[in-house]
Order: structure tokens, then C-alpha cells, then sequence
């Protein structure tokens, strides 16, 4: 039973950060960019969340998505001089714009950061035979499932899709044969932003107390899971997402309570282990020798 | 002609960061205090380029070389008892250890170097982002064990009452000595042959160089200067904590470079002391800056804003960098 509950978290846990890890490799499958600041828009869909805690739940909601979708096509305008440059500029500047906004974002609502109180009702446990899961996992999983199958249609049978996906193959060619770069990425930040939104939504339950780097906390292990689990496909970097939420509350759970301050150095460990045997990502589709000198 | 057209690529930087440190010298109180945070940033951002100057891959770990070396210094210059009432756990070694200031220094070198060398033994095979993400993990794994194992330092709380004892002459000497080994290291057989093959892998590869030793090499040196930064870090403040050396320096020390020029010993000094010096600009007008005509005082809080556009509109409209990479050649200078 003891297995069954942590992987139900885990499995919970995992679908989110996919969700985030997914936006990421949209955006990186177009663009080539690293986007440091996505956990900008899970601060900035969280806290139209939190200033909306008296409105209706429709109403929250609706802010929620309308503040990340905005923020993302914002992002798209700010990154189009970046098209060009070298990665390490690219993951850089995305990086000073994360800093940029958590500095917006602590000018405007201070350190201590404001609670989230839109769907207390999801904390509530639910018993399953002799489990007891809390509601917003089983809502996570299911909600996760969906827009994950969702978000794969759109790219597998739309036209827009095959745009995308034409791009994330071979920028170049696709553009030579017709495609519009910007709206190929401003599409692929408008996918992005609703995954974010999602996931903030979910997230939101069980931390309710959002700060100005709420979502960068959150960003990082999805984003180190994008790369662990490879960037070149968009499916491997959504896997390497779910993997690294997955492992991390597995570790959380299996680890002795002395040693669980040490979560983190499993973790990253674990990492450097799997990139050190398959550079190329754990889900790539083969070995990528020239990842390797 | 050759060796005199390459004096001005060291001797500019040198003589940047000595007018820094001269300036700073007739400046008020706590204005001499920014000018000697800039000197030591500077050497962090040196250290840091001559691993990704160098070899064109990303560290995220740097920080943490500076992190080891600062508790190190940080360590060996406080009294037992002090550090026995902060960790009672701390190895006996540890707890004993009391060296003077310059073999601090020396020992934040040392640790820094090792720690590099062993880290880099696995991880410089790996190139491109896999190179970037493995030392971003290593950031983290240090930064959670130096939190967390109370038997090596102080966790998570303050490691104060460090003998501050880097002061103008400490800051100045060591960003220069760190900006002439980066420099010597460029310029020998092992800097120029990283740099080549980090143009072109495959023709490096192709004419017999080893770029796993290559970078290895360079990462060693470049993780000792960090450590000795480090030193010079915990020397100025007079304490550190585990959340100094973390992600918000190891992010503002990538940004520095990149916004200098990635590729020159010239972009790195530069990128540093303009960051800073914006930073500290505002700073002062926090408190009221005096323009001759009368005070501009901005809001408080809006430093950390203005930071960030300026350095996101640099990246975005100057993507080399500010010195496009390049080092101060005499045809440029006349």
C-alpha cells in the first residue's frame, strides 16, 4: 500500500512538471532558446490567482490564463533579436528577463508573498481501498493526461502543427518551403503559456504561497529534466520532465527522514549519472556521439 | 612586433582594474566598499571566463568553486571557539585549523583547483548543454552538502567574524594577479589549442589534440582562480552564508561575462565592472545621487528592475557583448 500512495504522488508530481517540461521544448523545438523565464509566467499566472482569491472561480481562472497567455506573447516580441545569436547569449538573456521580472514582481507585492485560496476543496482526501489521495492528484493526473494528448494532436494532425514540427526538424527548410518563423513560434508560446497556466492552477493547491520566485523554483528541476531526458524530440523532453518530478518524490519518499535534507544532492547526482551515460538524453533516440569529446 | 602588438590585450585590463582600485581609494566610505565588491566580482568573472572564454562550453558551476574556496579562507581565519559554538559537529581538523590571511588565500586556490579537477575528470566529456546542465547539478549538490553536513561547515547558518582583510591593495593585487595567469594561459600552447577546437572540434580532433584533456586543464586552472576569488569574496565581507554562493552569483557572473564578450580577457574585466558599476550607480541614487544641479533619487527598489533592463537590453541589442569579444589591439587604440 506503502508503494502504491508514493507512486500515485509520484505519478502526480510527474504530470505536472511534464506539463511545464513540455512548454519548454515547444518553445526550444522552434526557437533553439532555453527559456529560463517560463517560470516567470507560472509567478505571473500564480499571483493573478492570488489577487483574485474573492471573485468567482471562473473569473480567477480566467485572469489566470489572460495574465501567462499575455506575459508569453510578450516574451516572443522581446526574444525575435535573439533568433540569431550564439546559445550561451540566448540562455543568458532569458535568464536576465527571469531576473527582470522577479524583480517587477517583488517591487510590486514585496518578499513575503501572498496565499492562493482558489480550490481549497481539492486538498481534501479522498480513500481508494486502503489509499488515501488527496483530490488534486487525481485532478493533476487527469488534467495533466488530457492536455498532454491534446497538445501531441495538435502537433500530429493540424496544419499548424506539421509547421511546428517541420521547424523543430530543420528551421531553415521549413522557412524555404513556406513557413512563417514567427508564426510557428508565436504558436508554439501560445501552447506553452497554456501548459504553464495549467500547471499553475495545479501547483497552486499544494503551495499556496506564492512569492516572487515561486515559479523559478518550480522551473528549474523541469527544466534539468528537459535536458536529462533530451531536447532533441519533444517527447523525450516531456519524459525527462515527468522522470525528474517522478524521481524526486520517489526520492523524497524512500529516502531515511536524517537524510532527506539531502534530496537535492540525490537528485542532481542521479543527473550527472544519466547525462554522463546517455549525453544525448535518456530518452533520445540514439546514442549522440558527438555530444562527447 | 608581434610580442609588442600583444602587450595592450594584458596591460588594458590590468590597467583597468588599477584605476579601479586607485579611484576607489578617494571615494566616500561606503562607495569604497562597492569599488572593492567590483574588484572581487571582476576576479569571479575572470576565473569564470578562462574556463568558458576558452573553451566555448557553459559553467553554472563556478560558483561553487568560489563557494568552497570562500568557506575555506572563511574557516581557517576564524577562532576555535567560534566555530565550535556555530557547529558543534565540525571535524577536529577543521575546528583547529587557524592559518594566516595569504595561506587562507592560498588554501581557497587549492580547494577550488582540486575540487575542479575531480569534478572535471567525468564531466568534461560531456560538450553543449549536457556540459551545461551537469555543472549546474554540481552547483547544486554543493551549495545542498555545504547547507546541510554540518561537520565541514557552519550549514546554514552565517560564518561571520572573517578577518576583513580585503581591502583596496588585497582587492586590486588579486583581481590583477588572476587577470595575468588568465592572460598567460591564453596565450600558451594550451590556451590557444583549447580555443582552436573550440572553433572547429572536428579539425582540432583531426590534428591529434585531446579536447577532454584540453578542457580539463583549463577547468582546473579556472576552478582554482575561483576558489582563490572565493577567498578574497569572505576576506571583504567579513562573513558568507551558503545562499551568497549560489544561483543569484552564479547567474549575475554569466551575465557579466556575456554582456562583456565572451572571448576576450578585455570582455570579462569590462562585463564585471560595468554590471557593478550600474549596480552600485544605483544604488546610490537609492539614496540620493548628486548631479551638480541636485539630487535624482529613485524609488527604493527599483534597483534591482533597472538592473535588469539594462542587462536584458544589452544582451538583447549587443549579443557579442560590449567589447564584441575582442581584446584591445594598438590599431584599435590609435
Amino acid at each position: 500500500v506503502n508503494v502504491l500512495q508514493t507512486l500515485v504522488d509520484a505519478i502526480a508530481l510527474g504530470t505536472i512538471y511534464a506539463l511545464v517540461a513540455m512548454g519548454i521544448g515547444l518553445v526550444f523545438g522552434v526557437m533553439r532558446l532555453i527559456n529560463f523565464a517560463h517560470g516567470e509566467l507560472l509567478t505571473a499566472g500564480a499571483f493573478a490567482l492570488a489577487l483574485t482569491n474573492h471573485l468567482p472561480l471562473a473569473v480567477s481562472l480566467a485572469a489566470c490564463f489572460a495574465v501567462v497567455l499575455a506575459l508569453a506573447l510578450a516574451m516572443e516580441v522581446v526574444y525575435r533579436p535573439l533568433r540569431t545569436t550564439t546559445p550561451t547569449t540566448m540562455l543568458v538573456t532569458t535568464f536576465a528577463v527571469a531576473f527582470l521580472l522577479q524583480a517587477v514582481a517583488l517591487l510590486a507585492f514585496g518578499p513575503r508573498g501572498q496565499s492562493i485560496d482558489v480550490l481549497p476543496e481539492l486538498n481534501r482526501a479522498v480513500a481508494i481501498g486502503d489509499l488515501r489521495v488527496r483530490w488534486v492528484t487525481l485532478v493533476s493526473i487527469a488534467v495533466g493526461a488530457v492536455l498532454l494528448t491534446v497538445t501531441a494532436l495538435i502537433l500530429a494532425r493540424t496544419d499548424i502543427g506539421l509547421q511546428m514540427r517541420a521547424s523543430a526538424m530543420d528551421a531553415r527548410t521549413a522557412q524555404l518551403l513556406g513557413v512563417r518563423a514567427t508564426t510557428v513560434i508565436r504558436f508554439a508560446f501560445v501552447l506553452a503559456a497554456v501548459l504553464a497556466a495549467s500547471a499553475t492552477v495545479l501547483l497552486s493547491v499544494s503551495r499556496p504561497l506564492v512569492t516572487p520566485s515561486w515559479g523559478f523554483q518550480l522551473v528549474i528541476p523541469a527544466l534539468v529534466g528537459v535536458v536529462v531526458g533530451g531536447m532533441d524530440r519533444l517527447v523525450s523532453a516531456t519524459a525527462g520532465g515527468f522522470a525528474i518530478g517522478f524521481a524526486a518524490a520517489v526520492l523524497g519518499d524512500v529516502l531515511p527522514s536524517g537524510g532527506r535534507v539531502f534530496l537535492d544532492t540525490a537528485l542532481f547526482l542521479l543527473v550527472i549519472l544519466v547525462l554522463l551515460v546517455r549525453p544525448g538524453g535518456l530518452f533520445a533516440r540514439s546514442r549522440v556521439s558527438w555530444e562527447r569529446v | 612586433v608581434r610580442r609588442l602588438s600583444s602587450a595592450p590585450q594584458l596591460l588594458a585590463p590590468v590597467l583597468l582594474l588599477a584605476a579601479v582600485g586607485v579611484l576607489g581609494t578617494f571615494m566616500s566610505r561606503s562607495v569604497q566598499f562597492q569599488f572593492r565588491f567590483a574588484l572581487v566580482m571582476a576576479t569571479i568573472v575572470i576565473a569564470l571566463y578562462v574556463f568558458v572564454g576558452n573553451s566555448g562550453v557553459v559553467s553554472f558551476g563556478h560558483v561553487s568553486f568560489v563557494a568552497l574556496g570562500g568557506f575555506a579562507a572563511g574557516l581557517t581565519t576564524v577562532p576555535e571557539a567560534l566555530k565550535l559554538s556555530l557547529s558543534p559537529d565540525l571535524f577536529p581538523v577543521i575546528a583547529s585549523a587557524e592559518v594566516g590571511n595569504a595561506a587562507s588565500l592560498a588554501l581557497a586556490a587549492a580547494v577550488g583547483g582540486v575540487f575542479a579537477f575531480i569534478v572535471g575528470v567525468p564531466l568534461m566529456r560531456l560538450s553543449g548543454l549536457s556540459a551545461g546542465i551537469a555543472t549546474f547539478a554540481v552547483l547544486v549538490i554543493v551549495n545542498n552538502v555545504l547547507r546541510n553536513w554540518e561537520a565541514i561547515g557552519p550549514g546554514a547558518r552565517t560564518l561571520s567574524l572573517v578577518p576583513e582583510t580585503t581591502g583596496f591593495l588585497q582587492a586590486t593585487l588579486g583581481a590583477i594577479a588572476v587577470a595575468i595567469l588568465a592572460f598567460a594561459y591564453q596565450r600558451s600552447r594550451f590556451g590557444r589549442v583549447l580555443r582552436a577546437s573550440s572553433e572547429d572540434p572536428a579539425a582540432a580532433q583531426g590534428a591529434g589534440v585531446n579536447i577532454y584533456r584540453q578542457r580539463l586543464v583549463a577547468f582546473t586552472l579556472s576552478g582554482a582562480l575561483a576558489g582563490f576569488a572565493g577567498g578574497l569574496f569572505v576576506h571583504l565581507l567579513g562573513s558568507i552564508t551558503t545562499q551568497q554562493v549560489y544561483l543569484d552569483l552564479a547567474f549575475l557572473t554569466l551575465a557579466m561575462l556575456v554582456i562583456g564578450g565572451v572571448r576576450s580577457l578585455w570582455g570579462a574585466v569590462v562585463g564585471a565592472l560595468l554590471v557593478s558599476g550600474v549596480n552600485s550607480l544605483l544604488l546610490t541614487a537609492e539614496r540620493g545621487l548628486n548631479v551638480g544641479v541636485g539630487e535624482i533619487t529613485v524609488p527604493t527598489g527599483t534597483r534591482l528592475v533597472t538592473l535588469g533592463v539594462v542587462m536584458a537590453l544589452i544582451l538583447l541589442f549587443r549579443p557579442r557583448g560590449v567589447t564584441g569579444g575582442r581584446e584591445v589591439t594598438l590599431s584599435r587604440l590609435g
